[in-house]
């Protein structure tokens, strides 16, 4: 089915009910699809092959999204964060298009007559003052392509179909099933996948969307106090900053919100453990997916983490830094390099079937022909199906045909009180093909410890092939706007 | 009846999306659906229970899944047998 019938069904079901905060404005259900059917109007005149958002997260990016997908062109929101050269590639690949938001930029970037530009105030003006699409099947062909954010080589086109999309929409959320009061605060950029699906679940759920475009710790806790929000998706290194802030006494009342999740990096035991503690009221739930999956592919939740947190069972415990249980939508399973399925407690390459994994590229379909999509992560399963992960696959460490996860040994160092972040990566050995090396952050008022020291606490707590041969003390670590560490970027400081 | 096919009653305002189909004829109000806007009257006696938006309709097999896409007055059924709403077991938000 397609994405705008998410709204459609909304708007018919509550025409006046808020569905969308953004700054001073308030958007219901009726007109945020009517601003779509104007916006469709909009794109099937311009002749478009592309819809593409150059901008932060507003109604636009509603309008966009809807708007593509009755006009039956995909929806390409960009990264804004992008270099210029960068930009230019991508805006290359998508002419003709309609380009909402930064226009002069992209104008300056890729000047194409082909091309038609608007500013987002220009756009929402004119997607509510347009004719609106007449009726007709707009199909169930690419609803968003993303660029991905391409670890190596050119970025990528992940394509979303409308089935993928909807398919996790419906296999997640029941129509009209948030209360009256229910809002969600929306914090991810517009271009990457949990945006986007916020924008479907929230509006298929009827929970009113609150945005926040430029994210601060502060902003964020007196937007949930002022809109008395109750569900919120962070990303970690944004949760660390709110439990920063709260700790430093900025305290609003946040007894509004209920529910916060999480995903898009790795969360360190310690920050959700302190959460818990910050939010007792709040139910947390970890979520784990990918671009190419439509998002969610695994949940951990409310229940599971105050168990886990209660619990003394060292294996109930440990699930606090699990991603939980794959959707009952979903099948999962964790493979060798051989292709063999493997049992629990074997870590092995994360593969995914269902009909919300696109698994697609403009250049490449990448399922195999029976439907399953390599994701790429390492993990493993526990005893009773918990999913637990270890990494970028190309992230593994190969010491003497050993397979090593950068994020055990992180975790080690970063538990060390002298130490503030840890990154663990492979470097060229002669003896094992490749060794440990790891780039440590000293932690504000401690002195550096002696790299000897570190390599015992890994010795002691790992095993001996896990003890890092280059030992670097660096200022800080690399990360990108999502709070993902990128080893790729910390791996050359080892060669000189 | 290819899953995402859109369906529409001949006899109310009943709208919906295949999500599942087996062999036999999908019904509104007591008459066959279909993709074009029919209109023969109003929903038989028997079968006009009415349809809630956003509900999913099963029958027993669970060869057959209806997602109600807009409401109506009539009641769903597949060759004469009514179609019940699944009970949906809800899972966390988690965007």
């Amino acid at each position: 089915m397609n994405i705008a019938l998410l709204l459609e069904m909304a708007a018919e079901a509550g025409p006046d009910r808020t569905a969308l905060v953004s700054g001073p404005r308030r958007y219901t259900y009726g007109e945020l699809l009517a601003g779509a059917r104007g916006a469709a109007g909009l794109f099937r005149a311009s002749g478009a092959e592309h819809v593409a958002l150059l901008d932060e997260a507003s109604e636009a990016a509603v309008f966009a999204l809807f708007g593509a997908a009755l006009a039956g062109v995909p929806y390409v929101p960009l990264n804004y964060r992008l270099a210029d050269a960068d930009l230019k590639g991508l805006l290359e690949r998508i002419t003709p298009c309609v380009l909402i938001g930064d226009a002069v930029r992209a104008a300056r970037l890729h000047d194409d007559p082909a091309d038609t530009r608007m500013s987002n105030a220009d756009f929402v003006a004119a997607a509510l003052a347009a004719e609106p699409i007449g009726e007709g099947d707009p199909g169930l062909g690419i609803a968003v392509q993303l660029f991905t954010s391409g670890t190596t080589g050119a970025p990528k086109a992940a394509i979303l179909r409308h089935t993928n999309l909807t398919s996790y929409v419906l296999g997640t959320v029941e129509f009209a099933s948030a209360p009256e009061e229910a809002a969600g605060l929306v914090t991810v950029p517009p271009y990457h996948i949990a945006g986007i699906a916020a924008l479907m679940t929230s509006i298929y759920s009827q929970r009113r969307i609150v945005l926040l475009p430029a994210f601060t710790p502060e902003g964020w806790l007196d937007l949930v106090a002022a809109e008395g929000v109750t569900n919120a998706f962070v990303v970690p290194t944004m949760l660390a900053r709110i439990v920063e802030a709260m700790k430093q006494g900025h305290r609003p009342d946040v007894a509004s919100l209920q529910a916060i999740s999480y995903g898009g990096g790795k969360m360190p035991l310690e920050l959700i453990s302190e959460a818990l503690d910050l939010f007792p009221a709040t139910g947390f739930t970890n979520a784990y997916g990918l671009t190419e999956t439509s998002s969610t592919i695994a949940l951990l939740g409310p229940e599971d983490h105050r168990a886990a947190k209660a619990s003394d069972d060292p294996r109930q415990r440990a699930r606090l830094a699990s991603v939980g249980r794959p959707l009952p939508t979903i099948e999962l399973e964790i493979r060798d390099e051989d292709g063999r399925v493997l049992g629990p407690n074997e870590p092995g390459e994360i593969f995914v079937r269902g009909e919300q994994v696109s698994g697609e590229y403009k250049e490449k379909r990448a399922l195999t022909d029976d439907g399953w999509f390599n994701t790429r992560d390492s993990g493993y399963l526990d005893e009773d199906g918990y999913l637990f992960l270890q990494g970028r696959v190309d992230d593994v460490i190969v010491r003497g045909g050993e397979n090593i996860s950068p994020g055990e040994i992180e975790d080690v160092l970063r538990a060390h009180p002298a130490i503030a972040d840890a990154c663990a990566t492979g470097i060229p050995s002669h003896e094992w093909g490749e060794a440990v090396g790891i780039a440590v952050v000293v932690a504000e008022g401690e002195a550096r410890p002696d790299p000897d020291t570190l390599r015992q606490l890994v010795r002691d707590r790992l095993r001996s092939s896990r003890v890092p041969e280059a030992v670097l003390f660096v200022d800080a670590l690399p990360y990108n706007e999502m709070g993902k560490l990128l080893r790729r970027v910390v791996k050359p400081w080892f060669a000189g | 009846m290819k899953p995402g096919t859109r369906l529409k009653s001949a006899v109310c305002d009943t709208e919906v999306m295949v999500i599942r189909a087996g062999e036999g004829t999908i019904e509104c109000g007591g008459h066959p659906m279909s993709e074009d806007k029919q209109d023969a009257g109003t929903p038989a006696e028997a079968h006009a229970g009415g349809t809630l938006i956003g509900k999913r309709y099963v029958d027993d097999a669970h060869s057959f899944e209806l997602l109600c896409v807009k409401p109506g007055k009539g009641s769903l059924s597949v060759d004469g047998v009514a179609l019940s709403t699944k009970d949906a077991k809800p899972l966390p938000a988690s965007d």
